[in-house]
């Protein structure tokens, strides 16, 4: 999404949250007193909590993007996909953990889009953290409702004749979408493909895109 | 919720603070030692009810439901995080100096 004042964004681009330099909440001391508590109980260290920020910071859309183009590339590896997506993603490397995972191929006459109505259940191992309109109750609540619509504000017009499948993700139970290969990305190498799958055309509320 | 009248999709994004990566990271570590698990996370969550979706932000909910989870598994009593979170509290006006 555009955004006007650049002086208050990131280098991600996304607005800065306030974070330690204003008033301590009450639900940021209820985070310190439990993560000190687990600590000095010995249910945890605080060098698993600083390892595990660092392993969900390095998980991005680029994860996924490599098996949607390795998958693109090699239809062996696309069956496989298609049967055990989990499996399929240990076997190029990625750390899945113990999820089901499930990936839904987009055709000519199916797109598939994921929603999670309970909460917000997403292939985080392959996607990194949910982006915040997913965890929202308009998407939650619209896209089982009207799908459609939903889609073409996120700028995807699906054709009539084309079916619309929404999976409802649970904590067990996650989906990710396979995106179709757009017809002018055939020739190109499996590490240029990469860069076409954006995150949204693996959540199904986006199509591949040529790289900025 | 699904199915649920909603209005429009907020398309805003925000970078995801400090304290809210800890939470995400103690219920991933607290799950993985047993202490808890999502489903546990889940009944925590649906037991705070419709209001928490209005006046509490995404890992507000998660930190309580958390808590209520480490209570209910015997990882630390109300009593010790009441008086944990008193301690906390008295450290300092911010996040930064608390922590």
């Amino acid at each position: 999404m555009p955004h006007d004042n650049h002086d208050t964004l990131s280098t991600s681009g996304h607005p800065y949250r306030k974070d330690d330099d204003t008033a301590l909440s009450y639900w940021q001391v209820m985070e310190i007193a439990v993560r000190e508590l687990l600590i000095e109980k010995g249910h945890i260290t605080a060098v698993q909590v600083h390892d595990q920020i660092n392993t969900m910071d390095a998980r991005s859309p680029a994860h996924g993007a490599k098996v949607v183009a390795h998958a693109w590339c090699n239809p062996e590896f696309k069956l496989a996909l298609l049967a055990d997506a989990a499996q399929a993603s240990r076997d190029m490397g990625f750390d899945i953990g113990p999820m089901h995972l499930i990936a839904v191929e987009n055709t000519a006459s199916v797109h598939n889009v994921v929603v999670c109505t309970l909460c917000s259940c997403y292939p985080r191992n392959l996607l990194g953290l949910p982006p915040d309109w997913y965890k929202s109750r308009a998407y939650r609540s619209r896209t089982v409702i009207e799908p459609r619509k939903v889609l073409s504000e996120f700028g995807v017009d699906i054709a009539q004749d084309v079916q619309v499948r929404v999976h409802d993700s649970t904590a067990d139970m996650r989906y990710i979408v396979l995106p179709a290969q757009p017809a002018r990305t055939r020739g190109l190498l499996e590490n240029e493909l990469a860069q076409w799958v954006t995150r949204d055309s693996m959540i199904g509320v986006g199509l591949p895109q040529a790289p900025n | 919720m699904g199915g649920d009248p909603a209005g429009d999709i907020n398309h805003e994004q925000h970078d995801f603070a400090l304290w809210e990566k800890r939470v995400d990271a103690l219920m991933v570590l607290a799950s993985s030692v047993g202490l808890m698990n999502t489903d546990s996370l889940r009944r925590v969550l649906e037991d705070m009810g419709k209001e928490s979706y209005e006046t509490m932000s995404y890992y507000e909910r998660w930190i309580a439901s958390v808590s209520q989870n480490m209570v209910e598994a015997g990882a630390f009593s109300t009593a010790e995080l009441a008086d944990k979170m008193a301690q906390v509290k008295a450290r300092g006006a911010t996040y930064g100096d608390a922590t």
